[in-house]
């Protein structure tokens, strides 16, 4: 075998084998993401964030803002801690409030941020002061029932 | 190494027997991939040799790589698709067809073409040199044969087999593409963006890397021992060629099973 066509196909393979792996980074994966320099981390505090997960998305009017970096429990407070990365080049007032919500019935949780009317905006490290829990099913469907058998006792 | 099976002294001891030898050959393939490594740097001195191997394990694979996982992936569209409209999520289909081409379809079906289409070729020729008796002229002529025919064969495999595997998911992809898109009418804005928002760089492309390396490492070093080992004969070499499929292929499985354990552990998911 002439080592000029072994070297061109072994060239060819190695190229495609690359272009394959650019082409999953790029198009199929979320690379560069994370990884533009203004980014910055807030954190928030919940009283119940469901099933929320790390890497699970931020999202401002329904657009997607970031990613929720980690998530635990604060032994102080008895509150779960969500610290979420957000785009440098969307910025927050300071009083910007975070909620727990839910992508359609079955879908998974995210972070929804409702922007305040503050003119000074949220910092690397800062918190989010105003924040709402995920809605538990359970404990809905029990309000539900205690509302009802109230009403029915009434009449 | 069975000829301790022949006379067996009772049928405990034979038990006692087939144990032990299979310890002893689990030991002298580590051995021998220890000494594969420490021969290694001819490999490197000498790229040519290896670049030979890189074409015979892995550019002669790219078509039934390609072939197979262009089918993977519009068998795996069809399939999802089906599934999935029953919960009228079909949207969701690239993501579902990306993340199991990714992480393990992609590694492990390469994997395992890999094994019959590359690892075999790669025993044969190391038996058949051997029943030839071309290791021994090299070990007279002061050749190493380890550091001459078996390491450059070794390292072709390792570095081939990620870049197939990643050729495999990409080819995948692209059919679900044609099927789920092009055929059925999924959205394809929907389709690549749920893809983009659901898979994670680090978390499953890498992943997908990292374990086709392992199997990579895990194939090339059956099939490299299985050829060195195996006995001059026409029925030794046709034997250790069966034995390095079967061998790698239940590997290549039961690293991907120890393997995706760590990672979930791992990322915490």
């Amino acid at each position: 075998m002439n080592s000029r066509v072994v070297e061109f196909w072994v060239g060819m393979f190695v190229l495609v084998g690359f272009a394959s792996l650019l082409f999953l980074a790029l198009k199929v994966g979320n690379l560069g993401f994370g990884e533009d320099a203004g980014s910055y981390t807030v954190i928030a505090k919940f009283n119940n964030i469901g099933s929320l997960k790390v890497r699970a998305p931020v999202r401002a009017a329904g657009v997607t803002v970031g990613r929720v970096d980690s998530v635990d429990f604060d032994a102080a407070g008895y509150q779960a801690r969500v610290s979420m990365t957000i785009t440098g080049t969307y910025q927050f007032p300071t009083d910007t409030s975070a909620s727990i919500l839910t992508s359609g019935v079955l879908g998974e949780n995210y972070v929804g941020l409702e922007a305040g009317a503050d003119e000074t905006f949220l910092k690397a490290g800062d918190q989010i002061q105003i924040t709402q829990s995920a809605v538990v099913l359970e404990q809905l469907i029990g309000r539900f029932l205690y509302d009802k058998a109230q009403s029915n006792g009434g009449k | 190494m069975w000829e301790v099976l022949k006379k067996p002294t009772s049928h405990i001891g034979a038990i006692g027997a087939f144990t032990l030898a299979a310890i002893q050959r689990l030991g002298q393939a580590t051995l021998f991939l220890g000494q594969v490594l420490r021969h290694s740097g001819t490999s490197i001195t000498r790229p040519a040799l290896t670049v030979r191997e890189v074409y015979f394990a892995g550019a002669l694979s790219l078509i039934i790589i390609m072939v197979s996982g262009l089918f993977v992936g519009m068998v795996l569209g069809l399939q999802g698709y089906e599934t999935l409209q029953t919960y009228g999520s079909e949207e969701k289909l690239g993501v579902l067809v990306a993340l199991s081409l990714v992480r393990e379809l992609g590694p492990v079906v390469s994997a395992l073409l890999f094994a019959s289409r590359a690892g075999s070729a790669i025993t044969a020729e190391i038996g058949l040199m051997k029943a030839t008796e071309q290791i021994v002229a090299m070990d007279m002529m002061a050749v190493n044969p380890i550091a001459r025919v078996v390491a450059p064969r070794f390292w072709g495999g390792v570095i081939s087999m990620p870049l197939l595997a990643a050729l495999f998911s990409a080819m995948g992809i692209f059919g679900a593409y044609i099927v789920g898109v092009r055929l059925i009418g999924v959205d394809e804005g929907a389709f690549w963006s749920q893809m983009q928002a659901a898979v994670d760089f680090d978390h499953d492309i890498m992943n997908g890397v990292i374990k086709s390396m392992v199997f990579g490492v895990g194939i090339s070093a059956v099939a490299t021992f299985e050829g060195f080992d195996a006995p001059p004969t026409a029925e030794g070499v046709s034997r250790a060629t069966t034995r390095t499929v079967v061998h790698s292929s239940l590997l290549v499985l039961a690293l991907d099973l120890v393997l995706t354990g760590f990672m979930m552990r791992m990322w915490g998911n």
